[in-house]
């Protein structure tokens, strides 16, 4: 197992290209995600607010 | 098949089915992903010259295919844009844009940590970093004058054009700059005769590259969806979204 | 009221952009004089070693000639943008891609033609071998007009917004790349005594090209920009 995560000595350089991948991928997964929820909030106020 | 096009570009039925499929591709995601990296952390046997770094291809090489993907698929958006003024062209083109950013950013700093233990240096001007540079600064154009302007559909049209000219010299820059310099390894994977790398190598590659695919799709659903509410927010089908959640 | 024939037109807004030009000569030697100083910087900033100067000239005088050209692309269209005469050519009879390319042509005339006529003095300053001089020309000759062309597309995307100049040259440094990369390698073979056909027809390409792309596609820009 340590061997794996030492991935030949150069596993600052390997570990470091995953976790970016991972840290962008989730990043443009979840700011529109939330973008989201906030405009169907904004949405929901509008129009609950003027109508009932 | 017509009437299909016309309804798939209406907003409120592309926001529907988008959100639909959301979680079915987001499965097929996980699945494509967890497979991907066991085959390229587990399974593809250690390369002889460059030992465990080149396992950062697993990332580097997809990330910059879809660098390349997005680009192509925004200046498509472009033409639907300039012809048929279709709303979701738009909404799909700035939607694709920091995801196509982000995927050149990756190739970009993958490529560096990559590039680190091969070459010694952080940075070279080899012919595909130098060109994914000013591929990157490609979409940051695309953003910046989408931003800058605040007809939102003037804007569109104007990064239609833009993505339009991109496209046209991403083949001229990716050339000249290839012309210019190389050091980067040639290609590998393209050569569809023989290809020059192990096949235990290439699956987990392109299993890899098919998530990424997948993912762009999951984030552009999610931001298109985001960025038609935006767009779309005084128009009726947005309000009976809120009478009916 | 005469209608004028489309080459009549062409030769009119021509003459018409150099007269109103002309009228102001002190703005046409702004990018001539901005080509001179960023050359001059460089002799500073690396020190007057005639080696290295000879051996970079090529590079220094393409990347000012490019930084020159960006700095005056604003004023192919501002002035017409700004007294309303964009959108009366906009509405003319004749079809916009050759009124551009007329501009284009004025706008080259007056800021990439002086750089053609400065060149060999500020390369013999920065020591260019003679035979690459020849070629430096050339690759000016050809090339300030695709940088002309390319920029006149980013104009026309950016007319309409406050802070355009900065994001402008964002849109069209990536664009003048090409350029750049076969002009710099055309004069460093030259200087090396190789062939440089390759390069120079890449160059004659990429004119081509923007000559007859380039007016399409500014032309809609500031159709889209002027809506």
């Amino acid at each position: 197992m340590s061997e794996f995560l030492n991935m030949g000595g150069y596993a600052v350089y390997v570990w470091s290209s995953y976790g970016l991948a991972a840290l962008i991928l989730w990043l443009n997964w979840y700011l529109p995600r939330r973008q989201h929820q906030q405009l169907l909030q904004q949405n929901k106020r509008r129009h609950h607010g003027t109508g009932e | 098949m017509y009437l299909w096009f016309n309804k798939l570009g209406s907003p409120p039925h592309f926001y529907r089915i988008a959100g639909k499929w959301l979680p079915w591709l987001s499965a097929v995601f996980a699945l494509l992903l967890i497979t991907g990296l066991y085959g390229g952390l587990v399974y593809a046997p250690t390369d002889y010259q460059q030992g465990e770094s080149f396992r950062i291809i697993y990332i580097h090489v997809p990330a910059a295919w879809m660098s390349l993907f997005v680009y192509v698929v925004m200046a498509f958006c472009g033409v639907v844009i300039i012809v048929w003024r279709m709303k979701l062209a738009e909404v799909v083109l700035i939607s694709s844009a920091p995801i196509g950013a982000s995927f050149t950013f990756l190739a970009l700093a993958t490529g560096s940590l990559w590039g680190k233990p091969m070459w010694g240096t952080w940075w070279v001007w080899d012919a595909r970093l130098t060109s994914e540079l000013i591929l990157l600064f490609l979409y940051l154009g695309v953003i910046g004058l989408h931003s800058a302007i605040d007809d939102k559909r003037i804007a569109s049209r104007a990064v239609a054009i833009l993505a339009i000219v991109g496209v046209v010299n991403i083949p001229i820059i990716h050339y000249s700059v290839e012309w210019w310099n190389s050091l980067h390894q040639g290609p590998t994977v393209t050569k569809f005769d023989k290809p020059s790398i192990d096949m235990r190598m290439l699956i987990p590659l392109l299993i890899m590259a098919l998530s990424f695919q997948i993912y762009y799709v999951i984030a552009l659903f999610q931001s298109s969806r985001a960025e038609l509410l935006r767009r779309e927010r005084n128009s009726k089908w947005v309000a009976e979204l809120s009478g009916g959640n | 009221m005469n209608r004028l024939s489309l080459t009549q037109a062409f030769i009119f807004l021509l003459r018409r952009d150099l007269t109103l030009v002309f009228r102001n000569r002190g703005e046409l030697a702004n990018p001539l004089l901005f080509f001179i100083l960023v050359i001059t910087l460089f002799p500073l900033a690396i020190g007057a070693i005639p080696e290295l100067l000879a051996r970079i000239a090529p590079g220094i005088i393409w990347v000012a000639a490019l930084l020159a050209a960006m700095l005056s692309l604003d004023s192919i269209f501002r002035s017409d943008f700004d007294d309303g005469s964009l959108e009366q050519l906009l509405l003319s009879a004749h079809p916009m891609p050759v009124l551009v390319l007329a501009k284009v042509c004025a706008h080259w005339l007056v800021t990439g033609l002086p750089l053609l006529i400065m060149a060999p003095v500020l390369a013999e300053m920065l020591g260019m071998a003679s035979e690459a001089q020849g070629i430096l020309l050339l690759t000016i000759l050809i090339g300030t007009p695709v940088l002309s062309l390319i920029g006149a597309i980013g104009v026309a995307l950016t007319i309409g917004l406050r802070k355009g100049g900065i994001i402008l040259s964002l849109l069209v440094l990536p664009l003048y790349v090409p350029v750049l990369i076969f002009a710099a390698s055309a004069i460093e073979n030259a200087a090396l005594g190789l062939d440089v056909s390759a390069q120079i027809n890449m160059l004659l390409a990429f004119l081509f090209l923007a000559l007859s792309l380039s007016p399409w596609a500014t032309a809609a820009a500031l159709k889209m920009s002027m809506s």
